[in-house]
């Protein structure tokens, strides 16, 4: 016995020797697994910021060209530039046709001229418009603008400068005459203010996302208004006053189970309710919002839930002990010192309320709208949903604009992050 | 008087309730001051306003929802019959018209008198309506008001009164999970069985075909298509198989790496960057999958001259799958990192303490310890890939192929329920209606997966308490 | 239920026994058993009581922590509350003014009465009741407000002031009587929970007796302050008995000796004894206070 037991040692040392390369060799491997697992996830979230900002960037930058134009009140058909009637129906289309005409003279057969004219965006017309309407003096003048090009001429060019230049919708033809503008200094890119101050449009080069983004604004403001007092609600009521019973069990199964169920049923029960038993308008950000509300409400009841926990138990009793009641204590007390944590909470719900799509589709918030709506039951759309539409363009200019548009939404929900990591370090007591 | 008018007028009358209330509070205490009232002045205001304003937003309420039903009513007895005939006996086209001729949509030349008449009849209930509501809800505040008014003296327990309000004012709130939930329950089961009345549930859950916009053969019950949604079924296993395999190997090892071999600040740093990928919005990944990954996937197919045996799709499953696996890897990560964490220092110890490597802690003690709670987490991850929406909308195709081909175009429940409801719809028709049917399917799988995961990962808790 | 933060009660200087490993207990004496239907020793009972209990009784859930309690507190009359942790003291003070409401599983049986008056009838009403009967706990608790808001708060609450200067006199009156005026004077803006430990516990005391309570219950008032500031709270203690009726829960036997009229023995949620607190320390009536007083267990 005592034999065996002194070699033992020995033996087992050898052993365990012997099989230490092989367990050294293993715990590298799987170390060196989960370093690529990082990478992995820490690759793919670069390679998508990476697809989208390269991608994005072009869309804030629009194709313009100049060009000398005279507002002839004759072919406007405009004698008094202060009657609104008379410019809101002039012949601005023909003012444009006339100076494209005068650049490129050499241009005269019928279908050669069309093609001409189709390397300025319709919406030309409209700026002039509008000059006129800011200057009526402008009638009968002479003037250089820079006018918005046509989104074929702005994926051209901006193709064209990065060396692979996409031809398949510009003729040879416009080709030239684009040639001809960029070689005298009548074509260039500028800042796409267009695309923050208006909405929708099927013509890539005048779309913008102010609908879009006033639209999220309000249905993001009828979410905050409903689900934050409600969550809030919620929550001191089972922290504070909710017995241990069935009911209250009930209650929290809920809650924790709304929690995961797919944001697309909540688009169902807001078709099926708002709209189809209450008979609401489609569309409108009031039924957004309240479907929202119903998404986001289990979130901001177990993050104000988590705030009010945190306050220390000592803050009611003394508030108890010097004959405060429940409702001043909770009003008094313990609401203004968990707020900032509720807060925190219900801006995370409300930046997840504003990535959300799918709910929203379902009750026609999907709908082509042109106009930014005024309130909350304006027909309107919002920035995920506006992605998902340009998304689905065949418009090559399209694929730019939907990712300066992400990056837009990226943007805002950055700043809500940052708002919320910020009002947690900086208003959040620690005990 | 509009209800956008009426709620101030309304919240005007509670605030000089409120100060009519804490006055007279004030005044019956007399010299006493307001030492002798049970409570203070506020809440005798207050429970003046709560009466006020409670009643009196009750009667809106419950107007509001049955006056369109009455009113619909009244006016569907003006439309002839012979009206409803022309309109294919559809009344619901027949009041649409109406309506939009009340709201001034179209111009009465356009329609039958009768028609007329009706929307005539519609604009003036409408307006009585209003009017008749302004009134009661109104004088229900006032003497709402009143009655408090005239009750309040110093004896009167205003404060308890208004903690009762406000407690059941929080109860009512915390009610609204539940409401909810029976509002999911309710809509989506009363549209499924109507459309379980046109399609039986047997062709739906094991049909084969799933083509809801033509029908394939004469027979068949939904006169619309063919509603067998097994297609669906097998896209959305598909998929979320996809998404699984590449999101619980890697969140799985992320999560180990970062709570077993990373230091401090690399885990600061790390754990961060990663939870962006989970506040990326839906439709950014979805956008990425069509745009980037798609393309890439479709030529690596045929690069690789697979399609030569396969179809070879641009909207394929692959893509679909792996950018959703992207997706959840932080939500895997997430959930086992606590897990993980759970599991107590001393059994690690233990297995240190006996010269085991650090792998062979997680893979023989951390690992087997926190099995429930990762399984659990894997279910969560799993029904949040059933239910994603946006990436299969815009990288997966509509195309209902019943195939395990991953890179072919596969569609899915979400995708269908999506394309079967946007854009313009009768309430009444099977293929709508099939998209209820889809949720119920869709709610019952999620549910029962998260039911089932909360459950295992509860217990496993529980283990460690 | 005992919270961890106690201190150790200091041995009693009569022995000077090597200290114990702090894993080991002593049982309790095996020869000393109490029954459920014990009998107080000493003199629990006086005439003109503030306070007066009658068979309280104490569960939490099934367990019960106070057994059939009787014991009245007597107009302007101090009496201190000792025992070994656990023994239900605090939970029998946290009843005179039903702070244990608080607690969903706790449930009390038997008569408290406040000048005649049961204070667990079903419609009495707890705010009235608490600001009559004052707390002061264990651990300063001000709120995260300024000094002059903490003390103005009762007052305010209660409806106790109308008037600003109304209000600014209760909160110079009661931070006088704390002895904490003089140290914030000039501060009464800063928040209360910069103070030092011992100014917080004054603090939390003058906003106890901003409200003019009746009654005041200290729990363990001391048990987180030094020495010095456990000095000044005494002191005040002291002083504050003239004028009003206080019952302390204490972990130092000195402490009670020092401030209280009366003592009350506590021994595994049974009233031991209440004697004379002279009595008490020099010449208990029961072998369980004797055996606690000279430190065998606690």
């Amino acid at each position: 016995m005592s034999n065996t037991n002194k070699k033992a040692p020995a033996r087992t040392m050898d052993l365990v020797e012997r099989s230490l390369a092989r367990r050294y060799g293993a715990e590298k491997r799987f170390r060196f697994y989960g370093v690529i697992s990082v990478v992995i996830g820490v690759l793919a979230l670069a390679l998508l910021f990476w697809e989208i900002f390269s991608a994005g960037l072009g869309g804030f930058r629009q194709t313009h060209i100049q060009l000398t134009l005279k507002f002839d009140p004759d072919v406007l058909e405009i004698a008094d530039a202060r009657d609104a009637r008379q410019v809101q129906n002039g012949n601005f289309e023909g003012v444009v046709r006339a100076a494209l005409a005068e650049r490129f003279p050499a241009v005269l057969d019928r279908g050669g001229r069309r093609d001409l004219n189709g390397i300025l965006s319709i919406g030309a017309a409209f700026d002039l418009r509008d000059k006129l309407v800011d200057e009526p003096e402008l009638l009968g003048q002479t003037r250089t603008y820079w006018l918005l090009a046509d989104d074929d001429v702005d994926t051209y060019y901006k193709s064209l400068r990065e060396g692979n230049a996409f031809t398949a919708r510009t003729s040879e033809a416009r080709q030239v005459w684009i040639q001809e503008l960029i070689d005298g200094g009548e074509l260039r890119t500028q800042f796409n203010t267009r695309l923050f101050t208006s909405g929708d449009s099927s013509e890539p080069e005048m779309a913008g996302i102010l609908g879009a983004v006033v639209g999220s604004l309000l249905t993001l403001l009828v979410t905050f208004i409903l689900s934050f007092p409600i969550g809030v609600a919620a929550a001191v009521y089972l922290e504070e006053y909710a017995p241990r019973n069935r009911f209250t069990d009930f209650i929290e199964v809920n809650i924790s189970n709304l929690a995961a169920v797919p944001s697309i049923i909540f688009g169902l029960l807001g078709l099926a309710i708002f709209i189809g038993l209450f008979g609401m308008p489609r569309s409108i950000p009031l039924v957004g919002g309240l479907v929202l509300t119903l998404m986001t409400l289990p979130t901001i009841i177990i993050s104000s839930r988590n705030a009010i926990k945190a306050v220390p138990p000592s803050i009611r009793e003394a508030a108890l002990g010097i004959g405060a009641s429940k409702m001043q204590m909770i009003l008094h007390h313990v609401l203004p010192l968990a707020m900032p944590g509720m807060l925190t909470g219900a801006i995370i719900g409300m930046a997840q309320a504003l990535g959300e799509t799918a709910p929203l589709l379902m009750i026609g918030m999907v709908a082509f709208i042109m106009d930014v709506p005024n309130g909350i039951s304006d027909p309107a759309t919002v920035l995920p949903v506006q992605i998902f539409l340009w998304s689905d363009s065949p418009e090559r200019a399209f694929v730019e604009r939907t990712s300066a548009a992400i990056m837009v939404l990226l943007a805002f929900l950055v700043c809500m992050n940052t708002l919320a990591v910020w009002l947690r370090k900086r208003l959040e007591r620690r005990w | 008087m509009e209800s956008s008018v009426l709620l101030p007028v309304l919240a005007l009358l509670c605030a000089l309730a409120f100060v009519a209330g804490r006055s007279r509070s004030l005044a019956v205490a007399g010299v006493g001051g307001m030492r002798i009232l049970n409570s203070l002045p506020f809440y005798y205001g207050s429970l003046t306003a709560f009466w006020c304003a409670l009643p009196s937003l009750a009667v809106v309420l419950i107007w509001s929802i049955f006056d369109g039903v009455i009113i619909e009513n009244m006016v569907h007895a003006l439309v002839p019959p012979a009206a409803v005939e022309a309109a294919g006996g559809n009344i619901g086209l027949v009041m649409n018209q109406v309506r939009n001729l009340a709201a001034g949509h179209l111009s009465a030349d356009s329609v039958e008198p009768a028609i007329a008449a009706a929307a005539d009849r519609l604009v003036a209930l409408e307006r009585i309506n209003r009017w008749a509501l302004t009134g009661v809800a109104l004088s229900f505040a006032l003497i709402g008001a009143i009655l408090a008014w005239l009750k309040i003296n110093p004896q009167l327990r205003a404060r308890a009164k208004v903690e009762d309000i406000f407690r059941w004012t929080l109860l009512a709130c915390a009610s609204l999970a539940i409401l909810t939930t029976i509002g999911i329950v309710m809509s989506v089961l009363f549209e499924s069985m109507r459309f379980f009345s046109k399609v039986p549930v047997t062709e739906f859950l094991f049909g084969l075909e799933w083509s809801p916009q033509t029908a394939i053969r004469a027979d068949q019950q939904g006169s619309s298509g063919s509603f067998g949604a097994v297609p669906l079924f097998a896209g959305t296993l598909l998929i979320a198989g996809i998404a699984l395999l590449v999101a619980v190997p890697t969140g799985l090892m992320v999560a180990i790496y970062l709570t077993e071999y990373a230091s401090p600040r690399m885990r600061n740093l790390i754990k961060p960057v990663l939870e962006i990928l989970a506040g990326i919005p839906t439709v950014v990944y979805g956008f990425f999958a069509a745009l980037t990954v798609a393309p890439v996937i479709r030529d690596m197919g045929v690069n690789l001259g697979l399609d030569e045996w396969l179809t070879i799709s641009s909207e394929s499953a692959l893509a679909a799958g792996l950018v959703m696996g992207v997706m959840i890897i932080p939500f895997v990560s997430s959930l086992s990192d606590d897990v993980i964490t759970a599991v107590p220092r001393s059994l690690k110890d233990g297995a240190l303490g006996l010269g085991s490597t650090r792998s062979e802690v997680v893979k023989l003690v951390v690992i087997p310890a926190a099995l429930p709670g990762i399984v659990g987490s894997v279910l969560l991850a799993a029904s949040r890939a059933i239910g994603e929406t946006m990436i299969v909308v815009m990288a997966a195709g509509l195309a209902a192929n019943l195939t395990a081909n991953p890179f072919d175009s596969v569609t899915t429940v979400t995708v269908q329920i999506v394309t079967l409801l946007v854009g313009d719809q009768e309430f009444e028709s099977a293929k709508t209606l099939a998209a209820f049917a889809l949720g119920l399917v869709l709610f019952v799988v999620t549910l029962g997966l998260n039911y089932f995961a909360l459950y295992i990962v509860r217990k496993y808790r529980e283990q460690y308490e | 239920m005992q919270q961890t933060l106690e201190q150790k009660p200091p041995v009693s200087p009569k022995v000077s026994a090597p200290p114990m490993a702090p894993t080991f207990s002593i049982p309790e004496p095996a020869q000393m058993p109490v029954s459920a239907d014990y009998k107080t020793v000493g003199v629990p009972l006086v005439e003109n009581a503030k306070f007066a209990m009658r068979d309280v009784n104490v569960f939490y859930g099934e367990k019960q922590a106070v057994f059939n309690v009787n014991l009245d507190i007597g107009e302007n009359e101090v009496i201190a509350m000792i025992g070994p942790s656990g023994c239900g003291k605090s939970t029998f003070l946290r009843c005179l003014n039903r702070m244990n409401d608080t607690i969903d599983i706790c449930r009390v049986t038997g008569s408290i009465q406040l000048d005649g008056e049961e204070i667990y009838a079903s419609k009495m009403d707890v705010v009235p009741l608490r600001a009559r009967v004052g707390m002061v706990f264990q651990k300063p608790n001000p709120f995260p407000k300024s000094i002059y808001e903490n003390v103005a708060y009762g007052p305010k609450i209660h409806g106790l002031a109308s008037r600003r200067v109304d209000l600014d006199e209760i909160v110079e009156t009661s931070l006088r009587r704390a002895g904490l005026w003089e140290e914030v004077k000039d501060r009464l803006d800063a928040p209360g929970t910069g103070l030092s430990g011992g100014q917080q516990q004054r603090l939390c005391i003058a906003r106890t007796i901003a409200v003019s309570p009746e009654v005041i219950l200290m729990d363990e008032p001391c048990s987180a302050l030094d020495p010095i500031a456990t000095a000044k709270i005494e002191e005040l203690i002291a002083e504050l008995s003239q004028n009003y009726t206080i019952a302390i829960v204490t972990h130092s036997m000195q402490q009670a000796a020092r401030v209280s009229h009366r003592t009350a023995y506590f021994h595994l949620g049974k009233l031991i004894e209440v004697n004379d607190t002279q009595k008490v320390f020099t010449t208990p009536d029961h072998a369980l206070t004797e055996a606690y007083i000279t430190g065998r267990f606690g």
